[in-house]
């Protein structure tokens, strides 16, 4: 048995070895991406799963659990991806008047915006 | 990445010495046949970020992980539009959600008790009852405590309940509710402000407008008096001065460069550094502040002995592996408020790290996340400040991003139904 955890942490160790190499360039690439507020569109590493649903659930906080909404603010669950993106866009260009939306959705990158909307546009309404 | 290879080698050698292999690697999947056990976490404080953090963690480990919550309130009552039940427009009831839900949806254990001590060693936390309770990873969300020692005369006997602070919100909100009805018209209400970092930046100036709109209803020739131990209002300034200028002439004062130094609560008297003391007929109080008095015991106050510096990638104690502290306790990052909406966040990027802790997997690189924070000037119009934060790697903290968030134009009443909506979809990502 201990045999068995003493080889299952060296395989943990290696692959954490590996990550801290990896770790920090990715982390240097999105500092770059996030700090460049005003470069051209581009390559943009895809977040995974579990990042996107952890930045997805920095909305909850407004638009409800999951995105199920409670009274007085709008559901995002299972609602278009393309209409919420739009939406969203038109905030952050200030085409659409808002009380802080507008304030929030700068703090994103197109990109980023994206992945989140397609977050809630899976989750069940 | 900070504090990463130390947490590895103390892991490693946790395991190999087998100690709990079995609940950890468990939800690695590397557990024998079995099964039963889940790593087991301990998070201490019901507000905002602990009972976010407790509900997350069960519902992103698909209840893998033993969640267990020590929290000594029966129900969770908000700071967050507490004001509002000072000011006569809201109920406790309003303000007040049962923690029922964490238990029978998410199956957070619920332990109605008060942290004592820590033994990070043996990993076990030891709760006022005598009760101890083990943990492969433990989260501290006590909120804030008061330096009382700031204060000498607060230490006479009856001081602490004649005048009151209502800075947690709980009994202390209804008592000086009460302490404002018994007030003859008149009279004058005086809140003294510490200097920033205090729990809710903008909170003592709404409270100032809550009281204010109570007295030109009730009692039109009180005062309300603002004595800040800060250079000036120190959130949603304009906002609140347009406020005391055009609704409540004549009864709001501010007096900025204020600082309490002590206080007499027999003749309900304060004392400043510098300025003439002030005499009023309700005081109220809000000492200066520092992390709750678990993490301060515990050495994990390392940022002057007030506030716990973490680690922004999973809220982890730069003091002590294997410790998370969330909320109002933090060192704050540059521009990150103590508020409750970011305690929340701090919540749920401390779950989501956990998991990722417990199941060997790196935590999310770039943690992203946003403020929103609504002020109340009167019972149904707000203003707000709002902000986004995004993990800098270089600086390895949180930093606001750079052309996001903002202030109100003005307070208006579609801002204060947002306000509303806002809290009770807090609440409910917080504790449904």
């Amino acid at each position: 048995m201990i045999g068995l955890v003493y080889k299952r942490c060296l395989i943990e160790q290696a692959r954490r070895e590996e990550t801290s190499l990896n770790f920090p360039i990715f982390l240097g690439l999105a500092a770059l991406l996030l700090g460049g507020a005003t470069a051209p569109a581009r390559a943009e590493a895809a977040p995974d799963a579990l990042q996107l649903r952890s930045w997805a659930a920095a909305c909850f906080n407004c638009h409800g659990p999951g995105g199920h909404a409670e009274k007085g603010n709008e559901s995002l669950a299972g609602k278009d991806a393309e209409e919420m993106f739009r939406k969203l866009m038109d905030y952050k260009s200030g085409r659409k008047p808002a009380t802080l939306m507008h304030q929030l959705s700068k703090g994103y990158t197109d990109e980023q915006l994206k992945a989140i909307v397609g977050w809630f546009a899976a989750q069940k309404p | 990445m900070s504090g990463g290879k130390t947490m590895d080698r103390r892991r490693f050698s946790k395991i190999v010495s087998g100690a709990s292999a079995a609940s950890v690697l468990g939800l690695a999947g590397c557990a024998s046949g079995g099964g039963g056990g889940g790593a087991k976490v301990v998070v201490v404080g019901g507000g905002y970020g602990g009972a976010t953090a407790a509900k997350y963690l069960r519902e992103w480990s698909d209840g893998r992980i033993d969640v267990t919550l020590v929290e000594p309130n029966e129900a969770f009552v908000s700071c967050p539009l507490s004001n509002l039940v000072l000011g006569g427009s809201r109920q406790m009831a309003d303000i007040t959600t049962p923690y029922a839900n964490l238990a029978r949806r998410h199956g957070v254990k619920l332990v109605r008790d008060t942290a004592t001590a820590i033994d990070a060693q043996a990993r076990r936390l030891r709760l006022a009852s005598g009760t101890e309770l083990p943990y492969d990873r433990l989260i501290l969300s006590p909120g804030i405590d008061f330096m009382w020692d700031q204060l000498p005369g607060m230490a006479k006997p009856g001081a602490r309940e004649q005048v009151l602070h209502a800075w947690k919100a709980g009994p202390q909100t209804l008592a000086l509710r009460r302490q404002l009805e018994a007030m003859p018209d008149g009279g004058v209400f005086a809140i003294a402000i510490p200097l920033a970092p205090y729990r809710c930046p903008p909170g003592p100036y709404e409270r100032a407008c809550q009281v204010a709109h109570y007295f030109s209803q009730a009692k039109p020739k009180s005062k309300v008096l603002i004595l800040d131990a800060n250079e000036d209002v120190t959130s949603k300034g304009p906002l609140f001065k347009k406020a005391w200028a055009d609704r409540y002439a004549g009864i709001v004062e501010y007096r900025p460069r204020h600082t309490t130094v002590d206080v007499d609560a027999a003749s309900r008297t304060l004392r400043f550094d510098f300025n003439d003391p002030v005499k009023a007929d309700v005081l109220n109080v809000l000492p200066p502040m520092r992390a709750g008095a678990i993490a301060v015991q515990s050495g994990l106050a390392t940022a002057n002995g007030r506030w716990c510096e973490v680690d922004w990638l999973t809220l982890e104690s730069v003091a002590q592996p294997g410790i998370h502290v969330l909320g109002d306790s933090v060192q704050i990052a540059p521009a990150m408020p103590k508020s409750g909406h970011m305690a929340n966040q701090h919540g749920k990027t401390c779950a989501a790290a956990v998991i990722a802790l417990l199941e060997g997997r790196p935590p999310n690189p770039m943690p992203l996340y946003n403020n929103t924070c609504y002020s109340f000037v009167s019972p149904d119009e707000a203003v707000h400040v709002a902000s986004v934060h995004a993990y800098d790697a270089g600086q390895k903290t949180m930093l606001p991003v750079h052309g996001a968030g903002g202030l109100s134009v003005a307070a208006s009443e579609l801002e204060g139904r947002y306000g509303f909506a806002w809290a009770r979809n807090i609440w409910a990502d917080t504790l449904g």
